[in-house]
């Protein structure tokens, strides 16, 4: 409320501070403003965000080993390699399959607890901040518990201890990729740590529902449970499940801490895009220029990426014709 | 209206004029951020060493106080932590906050792209007293780029008394390994750790087959028959349930024997001081057991080594504490070498001082470092090494092809062996 007073106030302010420039000086200069403003946030954007753009491609046409000011220009040499003789192609194909599974579980998982937490008649502001409190923690401090202490080999960690009692034996969850346990370390691992906060944003999603419409279906004879759900929450709920669905899939491109802590580097599978590029650039390799290379390759699919899901999802189109 | 907006605009003016300052404020910090911690006064040269955490107590405040006792320039220690330590280096030697000095393993790249400073006429005077392997280990074109610390034999580590109530003998070749294995396991106890990724024994299985990492030549020599009989037996030993995975610390940590996890764990002679003082007399060693008919019994003697920044600031400075703590102070030397985990004293007329070496197990290591050791190969670096742990990951972890996995390794390799050699 008061921000909009504030804007509504102050929307005006430069047409009188044009009459009063002679006694102001360069303070009512919408000019000079713009540049005060986005300035420094511009210089940062340049320097930490162009500057590496433009010297990382520039880096992945050249032989810079132990470097990054090389001299030895090797043309695409890096591109092929990046492409045909490392584990990179491998890579992605891990990082769709992740993404497949861990976005559409992620979702439900957290509408399935916004329905339950909002039902709740008493205590939801607890099971609200429950829910939500994993989200605080860093994927680097939970993949050690999850790997030491849950998930641990040796036959006193958790899940082991648990399936001990079953009488089975003892699992390597981590280091035996056959069967891929690891897929459920790092699964539950992410979803412990991300559903609480999708959770939170569909429960504002699902407050916001007018009871009206549901008072409505009832009166017309829709059932209780599945069939509003279907009919009238989930089709409330579809802008908020496009942003989730879109901040899930941002979420696993950006997939590195867990995996890496996890699964290590020593491994030829569950290497994410990310693990690749780093353990070839800024791991004992220090080859930047192939590192580049992977970096600019994936920057490119990132962006043909993006195009193919606005133009089929549609996202940021009803801005533009307003 | 006029007045409410006038004063309103006074308001905003002040606001923006702080804003501005706060932005000017941080910019400027930004600038004069970049010179390295201020001028030091007339005290003289501030120098920056690397060292990665030395899991033994006591290491981080030795450093220091060699350090401090050195008197012609001011030292910082940088102790790094966690097991980046490679990265973390890598990452400052790009900047200009690089490290002065700094500890890591031969390695041909960081000589050819200039990293690392000559050392040779440091190094010359005292040639001798060194163990020849270690100066050839650091040589390129007659020219010595580094100093040996510490030599550090690794091999495997048994409990006694679990060997002898599973009426086991000490293995030899690698099919006897397997056995043991299996007859040491029990519901408690498992019969074998060799590291949670198996990469640590990645170099043996080369040597214990009988072939080398790469040969004289600079030529691919680890892709032999017997390499392979190695990686599809290592395989049935992974898959056998008999093998300590996933445990809470690594081959370098000596816990997994000393808490009863494993009968047998794959270690470097630092943890011999902190098995002897758990587990008392109830301990052994033996070399990686030897693989097929051609094979023979290894240890890799590993170790750190000191170098010098070649694109720092003050190589000069640098070079002469080096100079004077890795070379002059033989006591340091000692005390560095035996007095937290054990280490071999890359010079002889150390090594023969070292009493703590001459009896007992750590007499016993020594003579394995002597008769089974191999060397690190400078020109075998870290991206051939990274391929042929891929090798293990997927031969032996996962049930890959071990011909393909190395076919794959070879080509890697390769490009490499290009890179440097032409």
């Amino acid at each position: 409320m008061s921000t909009t007073t504030t804007r509504g106030v102050a929307q005006p302010a430069p047409a009188k501070a044009s009459q009063a420039r002679p006694r102001r000086g360069l303070r009512g200069n919408a000019t000079f403003n713009f540049w005060l403003f986005t300035g420094p946030f511009l210089i940062g954007l340049a320097i930490f965000v162009f500057v590496p753009i433009v010297w990382s491609i520039w880096l992945s046409f050249f032989d810079a080993r132990y470097t990054v000011t090389p001299s030895h220009f090797i043309g695409f040499d890096n591109y092929k390699q990046i492409l045909t003789n490392s584990e990179f192609p491998d890579s992605l194909v891990t990082f769709t399959v992740f993404a497949a599974f861990i976005v559409p579980t992620t979702w439900a998982l957290s509408l399935g607890l916004a329905l339950l937490v909002n039902r709740l008649r008493f205590m939801r502001a607890f099971f609200r901040s429950v829910f939500f409190l994993p989200t605080a923690v860093s994927y680097v401090a939970a993949a050690l518990i999850w790997k030491m202490s849950i998930f641990s080999g040796v036959r006193f960690g958790l899940a082991n201890t648990v399936i001990g009692w079953f009488g089975a034996d003892t699992v390597a969850w981590v280091s035996n990729p056959t069967p891929p346990w690891y897929w459920l370390v790092i699964v539950t691992l992410r979803l412990w740590i991300q559903s609480g906060f999708y959770m939170i944003l569909f429960l504002a999603a699902l407050q916001n529902i007018p009871t009206e419409l549901y008072e409505a279906a009832a009166i017309d004879g829709a059932k209780k449970g599945w069939q509003t759900f279907r009919y009238i929450t989930l089709p409330q709920l579809r802008a908020t499940s496009t942003a989730v669905v879109l901040l899930l899939l941002i979420a696993a491109y950006q997939a590195f801490d867990e995996f890496f802590n996890l699964i290590g580097q020593k491994a030829t599978w569950a290497q994410t895009p990310l693990m690749v590029l780093y353990k070839s650039a800024l791991g004992t390799s220090q080859d930047y220029g192939a590192g580049s290379a992977g970096a600019v390759v994936l920057s490119v699919l990132i962006c043909l990426v993006t195009l193919v899901q606005g133009k089929f999802m549609g996202f940021g189109r009803g801005d533009e014709s307003k | 209206m006029s007045a409410m907006s006038n004063s309103n605009f006074s308001r905003r003016s002040l606001l923006r004029a702080t804003a501005g300052m706060a932005a000017a404020g941080t910019l400027a910090a930004c600038g004069s951020n970049n010179g390295r911690g201020g001028s030091g006064g007339g005290s003289g040269t501030q120098l920056t060493q690397y060292f990665h955490a030395y899991g033994e107590a006591g290491t981080e405040q030795a450093l220091k106080r060699y350090a401090a006792a050195y008197k012609k320039a001011n030292v910082n220690t940088n102790w790094i932590t966690g097991n980046n330590f490679e990265s973390a280096l890598f990452a400052a030697l790009l900047t200009s906050k690089a490290p002065d000095v700094f500890e890591f393993h031969p390695q041909l790249q960081l000589v050819k792209s200039g990293q690392v400073a000559d050392l040779t006429d440091l190094i010359d005077p005292v040639k001798s007293d060194f163990n020849p392997n270690d100066i050839k280990s650091h040589t390129v074109d007659g020219k010595i780029y580094g100093i040996r610390m510490i030599d550090d034999p690794q091999f495997f580590y048994y409990r006694k008394s679990m060997l002898e109530k599973a009426k086991v003998g000490v293995p030899t070749t690698l099919d006897e390994l397997i056995e043991a294995a299996a007859k040491l396991t029990t519901n408690k106890v498992k019969g074998i750790f060799l590291g949670n990724d198996f990469s640590a024994i990645q170099n043996n299985i080369i040597w214990s087959a009988g072939a080398d990492t790469i040969s004289e030549k600079n030529e691919i020599a680890y892709h032999t028959d017997g390499v392979v009989e190695g990686l599809k037996k290592l395989r049935t030993l992974f898959a056998s349930g008999n093998v300590l995975l996933d445990a809470p610390t690594d081959f370098w940590d000596p816990s997994a024997l000393n808490q009863g996890l494993c009968a047998i764990q794959w270690g470097g002679m630092w943890s011999m001081p902190a098995m002897q003082q758990a587990l008392g007399d109830d301990l052994g060693i033996f070399p990686f057991p030897k693989i097929g008919s051609a094979g023979k019994q290894s240890v890799y003697n590993g170790g750190w080594s000191i170098f010098v920044n070649a694109k720092g600031k003050n190589v000069d400075a640098a070079k002469e504490y080096v100079k004077w703590l890795w070379l002059d102070q033989t006591q340091y030397q000692e005390d560095w070498a035996t007095s937290y985990g054990f280490h071999i004293p890359p010079r002889t007329s150390i090594a023969n001082k070292a009493t703590k070496l001459k009896s007992g197990l750590p007499a016993e290591g020594v003579k394995l470092f002597t008769d089974y050791g191999h060397f690190d190969n400078i020109a075998y670096d870290q991206t051939m090494q990274n391929a042929f742990s891929e090798v293990i990951a997927s031969s032996v972890r996962k049930n890959g092809d071990p011909e393909k996995a190395l076919d794959t390794c070879d080509k890697k390799v390769g490009v490499e062996l290009k890179k440097l050699f032409g």
